[in-house]
């Protein structure tokens, strides 16, 4: 569906002084970051560092206190519209119906992304989740883990170039996450970006083509995965959590 | 031609969630009930005193129903954050207000629809040439209030007391309505003519005027 917009910069994310209040409390206190276009970038970073407030503010689902933030070269908050467009969201919220099949659901999300040729795309992606024959079950009698993979195919319906990955691996089986990985890897063959978060560091390490380290609300280390090797990272994660 | 797509769509999976669960529709017309035949009981009343209270206890009956049809109407967005699934959409937050208020004013005009009859048969009444402007009334007013409890449904939604805070924040705003309602159905019930124009043209104000006014203010009651 879309190819990621006119920015002139590489960056498919271009965060400056990105800042977050609510209240007395500070979920961010300044985030700058670029996300390279094409590539996986992991951000990592304790309970509470802020990557689920940066990932929701990148998605348009909260607004920051303060600071600069373009997605796909669109301003977030003048071009908020047209950026949705372009992003692919999986959250800690499934942002599923349990009351409609997983195929009700995808086509009514479907319908809302105004996506070509609707039922074949939702054969599709049900297909790459490996859910196909419960098209017709109630999203209420899914599993965590199968809930989890069509809240990813929900993801994925729109045909987005830009991924936001919340935790995407929560609930999922070997095989689940897999799966996973190999629509990761296609949507980065793709030359499309992924920026995701994860507690599992030795899992975002693997897929990752830059890395992205958050303490107290501020990117302590943010550096190209190849230029670590997995004890210097380790080392790095370490120091983020003291 | 978009924007009615999107529309539809919101409105058209609501339905579909309601006609799966009924837990609207089915909260809405027992309550409704149950007023209508506790008002029927406490008062006994006889043609005159109907003709004098009936209109008041339907619009009890409607507007308290259509409240609790309202606390519903976004809990199915709230479980696993629907909503922000929605949010994530390139559509119109105007749409999703429209396609909201629609499916409201669609269940709780056919709750009003069966509850009229028992209406007319508790309180003893026989309407025949009254039908057509109760109707009329009937729809105008629940466009009113349905069309200020979708705003305030969605700014409830997020609230800890939201049984609480709808009824709290929706009534104040609704009193024009309810007048409006409560005399017309007065006066058409009672066979007079004078006055009746200007209450429905008042309803009709009423509801073109909320009815903008909460499509463009919903994109700023969904901030975060």
């Amino acid at each position: 569906m879309n190819q990621a917009g006119g920015g002139a910069t590489g960056y498919a994310v271009e965060a400056r002084g990105v800042a977050k209040r609510f209240g007395r409390i500070t979920a961010l206190r300044s985030v700058d970051l670029d996300v390279p276009r094409g590539g996986v970038t992991a951000l990592f970073g304790h309970n509470g560092a802020g990557k689920t407030t940066f990932l929701r503010i990148a998605a348009g689902l909260m607004r920051p206190t303060s600071g600069e933030l373009k997605i796909a070269g669109l301003d977030a908050h003048k071009e908020a519209a047209a950026i949705r467009g372009h992003l692919g969201v999986v959250s800690h919220e499934l942002f599923l119906y349990g009351d409609l099949s997983a195929m009700e659901n995808l086509r009514f999300y479907g319908r809302l992304y105004q996506v070509d040729d609707l039922e074949a795309r939702c054969e599709e992606v049900l297909t790459r989740v490996d859910l196909i024959h419960r098209a017709n079950s109630r999203a209420r009698h899914f599993s965590r883990g199968m809930a989890q993979r069509l809240a990813i195919a929900r993801a994925f319906l729109h045909r987005p170039d830009i991924l936001l990955l919340d935790e995407p691996y929560t609930g999922l089986d070997q095989r689940s996450v897999a799966t996973l990985n190999e629509l990761i890897e296609g949507f980065r063959e793709a030359h499309h970006t992924v920026l995701l978060t994860t507690h599992d560091h030795h899992l975002g390490f693997t897929m990752a083509t830059d890395i992205a380290i958050l303490r107290r609300g501020e990117v302590i280390h943010h550096t190209p995965a190849a230029a670590l090797s997995r004890e210097e990272f380790d080392a790095l994660y370490e120091e983020s959590l003291q | 031609m978009r924007f009615l797509q999107q529309l539809f769509t919101i409105f058209m999976k609501d339905l579909r969630l309601e006609w799966r669960t009924r837990e609207a529709m089915s909260a809405m017309l027992l309550f409704a009930l149950l007023v209508l035949v506790i008002f029927n009981f406490a008062f006994n009343p006889d043609r005159e005193m109907v003709l004098a209270i009936g209109p008041g206890i339907l619009w009890v009956a409607f507007t308290f129903a259509g409240v609790l049809g309202l606390n519903r109407a976004f809990a199915s967005e709230q479980e696993n954050g629907c909503l922000s699934g929605v949010l994530l959409t390139p559509m119109d937050r105007g749409a999703i207000y429209l396609g909201k208020w629609l499916a409201n004013l669609c269940f709780t005009l056919i709750a009003e629809a069966i509850l009229l009859p028992f209406f007319v048969l508790f309180f003893n009444l026989s309407l025949t040439t009254e039908i057509p402007p109760l109707l009329l009334v009937c729809l105008l007013g629940t466009i009113g209030f349905t069309a200020v409890g979708t705003l305030l449904a969605a700014i409830s939604a997020n609230t800890r007391l939201r049984e609480v805070m709808l009824p709290v924040l929706l009534f104040p705003i609704i009193v024009p309505v309810i007048i409006g309602a409560v005399q017309s159905t007065g006066l058409i019930l009672n066979h007079e003519t004078e006055g009746l124009t200007s209450f429905i043209r008042m309803l009709a104000l009423y509801d073109v005027i909320f009815l903008v006014t909460s499509t463009l203010l919903f994109d700023f009651v969904l901030e975060e």
